[in-house]
């Protein structure tokens, strides 16, 4: 009886439709295992995808890619800090002003940001350099961080995940990659854990780091005022004023401020404010940036 | 044209390692599979509907081969009328490559809905085609690509796209040749970028305006606005625009003729 009752509840269609292989085939959509790219078909792949996207080399280039960034992210005693700006420039046309920089990385926030106040378990990864490549990745990275917590029922350590992604940037190491990522997050294995893995397959752990065009002017707010002690109302504001200077100096960094603080039990999101009014209050109100005129 | 992959690097350093210099002594026909085809395309949304639009000039260099060669398509609809469709895509770039674009998404938003006997929703859309973008990472399609649709909650909604997939939701967003003429004015008409509430403050004490979900009739009119001022300033913007606006009662196809010269 119930051999009759699954023969015949099971919709007629169902088998009619291209399996799950071949469904993959017609598509080549997922890559897990054997990421495979569509090449040009000439012998150097490599030359043709530089005269054609890199504008540092080749300002003329056809296709324009998203880049340009400033983002840092410091270990402190109160977790880990990580902030970013939001522009996107594509040679000199700004793309977007309204990037989201910060990506979660992890089973339970992938996405857009919930809205609750409740620090969200996970891990955040930055975006700098090609815009597509660190989106891509990271969300590959996010599918492998979930296989990872299903395979081993728990969450996966910051160090395997870094390791995951420097032995992919490092197995397409001279394919054209462009991304300077840190990884931050906390996990009872390894407490706070900070890693900046880029696209020449380098994987540093630290303690403080910028990356971007507008790295050398966050660095030099950021080491000035530096401190392992700082409390999490100074380590927030110390993150912000590092992104404020580098959008200041740095014509590639702009637009919002786009603040995260990772604590022990998730990170928590702490705004993406527009720098305007922060440039104008913190010149006005502590008389800071006075190279700039306040007269209208 | 000619010597685009021969061309030698700036010897100063670029950000990655492309180390070895592809310097050949003699000048020969380099590998270029694209053409721009010029034209431009827009997208708006609203708190119930999205409008995605584009003209409908196709050119090459300063040869105008069409009139009508639409650039906004329906993803997923039944036939190929588009009928049933609740997805809409925009390609500017490379029309051959825009269109290998479209017919790829449109296969799996169509695969999508015969597997699991409902439709794609946008959010699952767009990121698949992120990945579809990105598939060619290294011989791009030479497109910028605009998804519009409705989400989960009935909100218009909006995402654009990089060459290789980097993607975003939004607003508002111009893309193609003439987006450096129309989004500045999106950003100011739309998000209300450097618009002030007269009489809230003197100086920096000027409260800025709140930007919010427009209505439709004002939508509509930015757009041919957009259009008719891209037209006037841009070689490669004419002849028609095409407008789709998509709604919860389905998606409303509209023409209207702009200059021909």
């Amino acid at each position: 009886m119930d051999k009759l009752i699954a023969q015949y509840t099971r919709s007629s269609h169902q088998n009619e439709f291209y399996s799950e292989q071949e469904q993959h085939d017609l598509t080549e959509s997922h890559p897990p295992l054997s990421l495979k790219f569509s090449l040009p078909p000439i012998d150097d792949s490599r030359a043709f995808l530089r005269a054609m996207t890199d504008d540092h080399s080749n300002p003329s280039c056809p296709i324009k890619l998203a880049h340009g960034t400033t983002t840092l992210a410091f270990r402190f005693q109160g977790g880990i800090i990580v902030a970013t700006d939001s522009r996107a420039t594509a040679g000199n046309w700004i793309a977007s002003q309204t990037v989201k920089k910060v990506i979660p990385v992890s089973r339970l926030s992938r996405g857009e940001d919930k809205p609750t106040d409740a620090p969200t378990p996970g891990l955040l990864g930055t975006m700098a350099g090609g815009a597509a490549d660190c989106q891509y990745w990271l969300r590959y990275l996010s599918q492998q961080c979930t296989l990872h917590e299903i395979r081993h029922k728990r969450r996966i350590t910051v160090a395997a995940a870094s390791k995951i992604l420097a032995n992919l940037t490092y197995g397409y190491k001279g394919y054209g990659l462009s991304m300077g990522t840190m990884l931050a997050g906390m996990t009872p294995q390894e407490g706070p854990a900070l890693y900046y893995i880029d696209s020449d397959g380098t994987r540093l752990p630290g303690n403080l780091f910028c990356v971007g065009s507008g790295q050398t002017f966050a660095y030099g707010v950021l080491d000035a005022n530096y401190r392992y002690d700082l409390s999490e109302e100074e380590a927030l504001e110390l993150g912000r004023r590092s992104i404020l200077a580098a959008m200041h100096r740095d014509a590639y960094s702009g637009g919002f401020i786009n603040l995260y603080h990772v604590k022990e039990e998730g990170w928590v999101h702490h705004g993406f404010n527009d720098m305007n009014p922060i440039f104008w209050k913190t010149k006005l109100e502590k008389g800071e940036f006075s190279n700039v005129t306040s007269e209208l | 044209m000619t010597s685009l992959v021969n061309q030698q690097p700036h010897s100063e350093a670029i950000g990655y390692s492309f180390s070895q210099s592809t310097h050949a002594p003699n000048k020969q026909h380099s590998f270029y599979p694209y053409t721009d085809n010029g034209g431009s395309t827009l997208g708006i949304t609203g708190a119930d509907f999205a409008i995605l639009a584009g003209d409908t000039r196709s050119v090459a260099g300063y040869n105008i081969n069409s009139r009508y060669a639409p650039k906004v398509f329906k993803i997923g609809g039944d036939d190929e009328t588009g009928e049933g469709a609740h997805i809409l895509l925009s390609v500017v770039g490379f029309a051959a490559d825009g269109h290998a674009l479209k017919e790829r998404l449109d296969a799996v938003v169509k695969m999508y809905k015969y597997q699991h006997g409902k439709p794609m929703s946008v959010r699952a859309c767009a990121q698949r085609l992120s990945t579809i973008l990105y598939q060619k990472r290294f011989f791009p399609y030479y497109v910028h690509a605009i998804l519009a649709g409705l989400d989960e909650e009935g909100t218009g909604a909006l995402y654009s796209y990089d060459p290789v997939g980097s993607y975003e939701r939004e607003q508002c967003r111009a893309a193609g040749s003439a987006a450096s003429l129309i989004m500045p004015f999106l950003d100011n008409q739309v998000n209300f970028k450097n618009q002030y509430i007269p009489g809230s403050g003197e100086g920096h004490a000027l409260e800025p305006k709140k930007a919010g979900p427009l209505p439709r009739s004002t939508v509509e009119q930015l757009v041919r606005d957009a259009f008719t001022s891209a037209v006037e300033r841009h070689i490669e913007v004419g002849d028609g625009l095409q407008m789709m606006v998509i709604t919860a009662n389905g998606i409303e196809e509209i023409y209207t003729p702009l200059k021909q010269d």
